[in-house]
């Protein structure tokens, strides 16, 4: 029922929503939980476990009850606390772990079958015949238990990420999240000031308590306005601090507003990872409850968060309410209650010396020892000296003392630390570094305490910063002491629920304790207590409290489970924000790219890049008549292809030359001005790391090429070796492969090709093979490499990027006038392969110079990288796998990388394993199929017979073994 | 005699306007990588200062005016933007060509910095990141260069290969400040 | 998680590439006995406690740097240019 003239809802702004298929109506500013208490809705949902009825029990993200689903279809979302969820127009809202009704729910029968449903059932219950768990037991567990469901299609709502630095973080806008906020803020500190709630105030919003003479709605109104004037304040609602992390990081779920998230353009949420130099923990704290024999009815809520409906949102949760506690929250309730003129039918204070001079039925030192009621609460059981009353309540408002929110405190592994006095436990002082904790979240519960603790965190956190602060005021407040006396639970008969949301009750945790689970983190896993969503917020205090008392040990011996990151659920689409499509890779584009998609090239990626597979032509309907076209192009035509991806860097300086002899296995400070050499790299454990050809452009500057995988790995292993092994070499590198874009122009017309473009002609006097020089197209200054990778006459020609789209097309469309053209990946690989060079299917990552046959490139003259690894024994033992090529020479014609090989008569498992194959394809030049591959002490074994198995793909092919290099073996055609 | 046509990184991409924030391309003429050899640094600056009018900028700054720029590209690195070098800096440096390596991006308009704060993990407050410092980041998983030239613009390069995407991460995050204001 | 890179001050970790111990600084010499060279290749420490590695500043300014950290705490106690560290004598 919504009370007249209370509230901070807008009343001028109804708006209608449904939930369970009912229209009701609630105002702007409702959650969810308050519009459905005003409407009478006490019933929400289901127990995890026994099905139980169950109704609002907080007002706050700790909530384990009202769990809803929010929307239809694939962005429905499931597990939303009807606490934290904004009421607005159209909201469609159902309830879950309920079939087919709420009110009418057929595994509601679990709830008779409790007795056997106790902790450990399912370890004890399903443990045999084994073979029924994964047919049988656990499809009906995972359909019984959970709780609301993904749609299972892909979900539209966005989120995005973002970062954001500040000097200080404030976690909480209550009364001390807002005083350390202005406290630093004032002195010049960068703040940034979170809040989970749409609006910012913390218990302020929820209490009748006035701030310097004024109510502390208004109060936090106006010192919000204050702050978010100031420029170096950001303040952030609708935002969970979810984690604390190294160095100052923190994870934060920002959600948006419906009608802005509905937005073009705009996401639902973002996740910030936030940086604080220091960070002020003012979370507040929580209201826990107490076990007694069927706490868990409908109507069953916690005294403050009775308190928030009436006073923060207009609403009376029940027409009578009994108010039970250990503590003086209890009396604070009653009189807001009375004050709100709703009737009070009992304060039951466990403390037999509490003295109440309100207007109402007063039990000191008694204690609810039980609830009836069918769908939710009708009456209360009170038992004191005197004797049990039930008293008739259709809502009871329960306070066991509050826990300070330390969980983000905990969140680098420390431990809370229990305080006697205040029967909580507190944050552990300097647990994640840079962070204090005040205010209730540090156990100083009064109103007054809390502004003056925050003022004090936010000032001294301003100081140790180097700001200079002055003088500020602690506003006026009340200032009362906080007195508890121990209540965890009410002895009785029937079930006392602790974790409201795992369904784990007093009798589990002491079955645990009487199993001999002992340990609070055993006790934790055999009853799951404080593994639901709510990690325990609620529940885990009173739960150590009971297995203490079951161990016969104290609460600091007992210890406690710690808190780990999020401290509210995060969706995994905002963890992951971001990360799809683009954002998942960057897409790296050569200039070639839009002529090649224009003419219908697939692209496949290699790395970032994305390279032409083939160039389709009319007639050709599969790739193999493309590719084996475009090979027969280059071996008697001219083909062109864009190998701009090859990483290309700049080395120069007087020790280049030293520089390239300590990373490459031969000499290049021998090369010639206007030469290029081939060039392999190493790894320092012996290993090949990638290959290339260094160019030298003049006396200090070579250019040197690495294959397109590797341009990463070789520059940052290039970076390694100067400035950490030899920083003495005065040598400079830089990347230019983006600079470039360069064209593998290859074919017995190369030549021919090449001089119908350039200013001047080339001939092989000038220009023969493995040189390299400046050339001129249009008065555009260009390089031309004479290097082959398809072992014909060809040229590599590289102009500035800018250039490289026209030369493309001008390339192609002169080739194919040439009975030649372009030709992708696919082509390039055949090529390569009948030449038998490696690419990194060969060397990748596990072969040595040794096996691929090129043991003598290491030079002998000096040293480098690699090469007193490579000549350990165990590198170039004769029975290494060694490079080999392989053609079909049985029935079966084929040949399939990732095949193992095996000899010819022996069985093909493991134990016979005699090598792999790395590449194959079929070669039109050859006209068979051909693979290279490493084969057992290979090189001796020339002529041989091997039987190749795919067991994967099915596949037993006998095959010969033959040299690698299988196309022009003298090099005749790539030198002529 | 071939007449190549040249084409921009961002060619057909950009300008691109959400609301208040505008994305636009910059075409400098060169782009110079600069790295001073062993104990050159000074000649290095003194060269460039008589030859261009602006000393070597310090590590995370930016000399020189709007046409002729050096830009801290990196450890050891400078990054001369505008004018072709002149020869006589090879004395003292390594100079690579870059002119064509770079996509120059300029994101301006309210807002810019929160664009940006959606794509960089780099610390962009105002008084941290002031007009003329720059830094070497990650910007949408892509290595970047960003750089502060105004109170709510800001230069964004990353290689030329990478426009593309970066214009398409851009927009996006244009549109939700925008959206989201 | 933070790193203080000597070039460009503190930087998201993401910026950076973890690349092992800093014994990598150690290279022995040409003519080393196979048991330097397997001490330098392969043998590494697993501290529970403080611990020297390399990280390669990537996507910043292309500084290999000389991480100090504590694998308990998680503390980044300091962190030097590879360079610097290589002029004075490697990885001790």
């Amino acid at each position: 029922m919504r009370i007249e003239g209370k509230g901070l809802i807008e009343r001028g702004t109804p708006v209608s929503f449904t939930f369970d298929g009912a229209r009701y109506q609630g105002y702007e500013g409702d959650t969810l939980a308050s519009a459905l208490l005003a409407n009478g809705v006490r019933m929400v949902g289901r127990s995890f476990k026994y099905h139980r009825p169950r109704g609002v029990m907080t007002a706050g993200s700790e909530e384990p009850n009202a769990l809803v689903t929010i929307g239809l279809g694939a962005a429905q979302e499931p597990n939303l606390r009807a606490t934290t969820v904004e009421v607005r127009e159209g909201l469609w809202a159902r309830s879950q772990n309920r079939w087919p009704t709420l009110g009418y729910d057929l595994l509601a029968l679990n709830d008779l079958a409790a007795p056997f449903l106790g902790a450990g059932f399912y370890y004890k219950t399903f443990m045999w015949p084994r073979r029924f768990w994964e047919r049988v037991y656990e499809p009906i567990i995972r359909r019984a238990a959970g709780l609301g469901a993904l749609s299972g299609a892909p979900d539209e709502d966005r989120y995005e990420r973002a970062f954001a630095h500040c000097d200080l973080l404030v976690i909480g806008a209550g009364p001390t999240g807002l005083m350390a906020a202005l406290g630093a803020a004032k002195a010049g500190a960068d703040v940034i000031l979170a809040d989970e709630d749409t609006t910012p105030g913390g218990r302020l919003l929820a209490e009748t308590i006035e701030v310097d003479g004024v109510a502390g709605a208004i109060w936090a109104k106006e010192m919000v306005a204050e702050l978010a004037a100031m420029p170096n304040v950001r303040v952030m609602t609708r935002t969970a601090i979810t984690g604390a992390y190294d160095q100052g990081t923190y994870a934060a779920l920002e959600t948006r507003p419906y009608a802005m998230a509905r937005r073009p353009g705009a996401t639902v949420g973002t996740f910030w990872r936030l940086v604080a130099r220091r960070t002020v923990l003012a979370a507040g704290a929580l209201e826990r409850p107490i076990a007694f024999a069927n706490n868990d009815r409908p109507g069953v809520m916690m005294a403050g968060a009775v308190r928030a409906y009436v006073n923060r949102w207009g609403v009376a949760p029940g027409g009578s309410v009994v108010v039970f506690g250990n503590n003086d929250s209890a009396h604070r309730t009653a009189a807001d209650l009375l004050e709100a003129g709703v009737h009070v039918a009992a304060l039951v204070d466990s403390r037999h010396y509490a003295t109440c001079d309100l207007d109402l039925p007063f039990y000191p030192g008694a204690e609810v020892c039980g609830t009836q009621g069918r769908r939710a609460l009708e009456s209360v059981t009170i038992r004191s000296a005197r004797g049990e009353v039930r008293i008739r309540a259709d809502c009871l408002a329960v306070s066991g003392g509050w826990n300070p929110s330390m969980h983000l405190a905990c969140h680098m592994t420390a431990r809370p630390v229990w305080n006697a006095d205040l029967l909580a436990f507190l944050p552990p002082d300097g647990a994640v570094p840079g962070m204090v904790a005040a205010g209730a979240a540090a156990g100083e519960f009064s109103t007054r305490a809390c502004l003056a603790a925050g003022l004090r965190a936010g000032q001294e956190v301003a100081r140790d910063l180097g700001f200079k602060t002055g003088d500020l005021a602690v506003p006026m407040a009340e200032d009362a002491p906080y007195d508890i006396f121990p209540l965890w639970q009410v002895p009785g008969r029937g079930r006392a629920w602790l974790d409201f949301q795992n369904d784990v009750t007093v009798k589990d945790v002491e079955q645990a304790a009487l199993e001999n689970f002992r340990s609070v983190e055993h006790m934790k896993r055999y009853t799951t207590q404080g593994m639901a969503p709510d990690q325990g917020k609620n529940s885990n205090v009173a739960a150590l409290a009971v297995l203490a008392d079951a161990t016969g040990r104290g609460i600091p011996e007992t210890g406690t489970t710690t808190f780990r990151p999020p401290y509210v659920p995060v969706p995994i689409a905002a963890m992951g924000a971001g990360a799809s499509g683009k954002g998942f890779a960057p897409e790296r584009h050569t200039t070639s790219h839009a002529e090649t998609e224009q003419r219908g090239a697939p692209m496949i990626e290699a790395g970032l890049w994305y390279r032409p597979s083939y160039f389709s032509r009319p007639g050709e309907t599969h790739w193999r008549q493309s590719c084996d076209r475009e090979v027969n192009m280059v071996r008697h035509a001219v083909g062109v292809c864009d190998v701009s991806t090859l990483g290309k860097i700049d080395i120069q300086g007087p020790d280049a030359g030293a520089f390239l002899d300590f990373v490459y296995t031969s000499m290049m400070s021998t090369l010639a001005v206007g030469r290029v050499r081939y060039g392999l790299m190493l790894r320092e454990d012996g290993h090949v790391m990638d290959d290339g050809t260094s160019a030298r452009l003049a006396e200090n500057h070579y250019l040197i090429t690495t294959t397109t995988a590797a341009a990463g790995q070789v520059m940052r292993h290039l970076e390694f070796v100067h400035q950490a092994l030899r920083p003495d070499l005065d040598v400079r590198l830089a990347s230019v492969t983006e600079t470039w874009a360069q064209f593998a122009v290859a074919g017995p017309k190369s030549r021919a090709l090449l001089n119908g473009l350039l200013d001047a002609p080339v001939d092989d006097a000038r220009f023969p093979y493995m040189a390299c020089g400046t050339v001129h197209i249009g008065g555009i200054s260009a390089r031309l490499f004479r290097i082959s990778f398809s072992g014909e006459h060809a040229y590599e020609i590289a102009v500035p990027a800018r250039y490289g789209a026209a030369l493309f097309t001008e390339l192609v469309s002169r080739a194919e006038a040439m009975e030649g053209g372009a030709y992708g990946m696919e082509a390039l690989n055949v090529l390569r392969i009948e030449k038998g060079f490696i690419t990194h299917a060969e060397i990748h990552g596990r072969t040595t110079a040794f096996d691929i046959g090129m043991q003598r490139m290491i030079s002998a003259k000096k040293d480098c990288i690699g090469k007193a690894a490579a000549a350990r024994p165990g590198l170039v033992d004769e029975a290494r796998e060694q490079l080999v090529a392989l053609k079909p020479v049985g029935a079966v014609k084929e040949i399939l990388a990732g095949a193992h090989l095996f000899n010819a008569g022996d069985p093909a498992t493991r134990d016979h394993d005699q090598g792999y194959v790395t590449s194959a394809c079929y070669s039109p030049t050859l006209g068979h199929v051909i693979g290279l591959g490493f084969l057992k002490a290979g090189r001796a074994r020339m002529g041989e017979r091997v039987r190749m198995v795919d067991h994967l793909r099915g596949s037993d092919t006998l095959c010969e073994v033959i040299e690698p290099v299988q196309f022009d073996p003298d090099g005749g055609r790539l030198r002529g | 005699m071939v007449d190549l046509k040249s084409q921009t990184p961002c060619a057909g991409r950009v300008p691109l306007r959400v609301g208040p924030l505008s994305l636009t391309e910059d075409t400098p003429e060169h782009m110079t990588a600069i790295a001073p050899y062993i104990g050159q640094d000074q000649a290095l600056s003194d060269a460039l200062k008589s030859a261009h009018g602006m000393a070597a900028p310090g590590t995370g700054r930016m000399t020189g005016k709007s046409g002729a720029r050096a830009l801290w590209f990196g450890q050891r690195m400078i990054l001369l933007i505008g004018p072709e070098p002149e020869a006589g800096l090879a004395e003292f440096a390594a100079l690579s060509d870059q002119s064509d390596g770079w996509a120059v991006l300029r994101l301006e308009g309210a807002g810019a910095r929160d664009v940006l704060a959606r794509l960089t993990p780099l610390d962009l407050r105002p008084a941290q990141f002031r007009r003329g410092h720059t830094a070497r980041s990650d910007c949408a998983h892509m290595a970047a260069s960003i750089t502060r030239l105004g109170d709510e613009a800001y230069q964004i390069m990353v290689f030329r290969s990478m426009a593309a995407t970066l214009v398409h991460e851009v927009k996006i995050a244009m549109g939700r400040v925008v959206a989201q204001k | 998680m933070r790193l203080t890179c000597p070039v460009c001050g503190e930087r998201d970790r993401r910026e950076f590439t973890y690349s092992g111990a800093a014994v990598a600084l150690e290279r022995p010499g040409a003519e080393a006995m196979p048991e330097a060279w397997d001490d330098y290749l392969h043998n590494r420490d697993n501290p529970a406690g403080v611990t020297r590695d390399l990280w390669y500043h990537e996507q910043g300014c292309a500084a290999w740097i000389v991480v100090t950290r504590n694998t308990i705490t998680h503390e980044v106690l300091g962190a030097t240019l590879a360079s610097e560290a290589a002029r004075a004598g490697g990885g001790r």
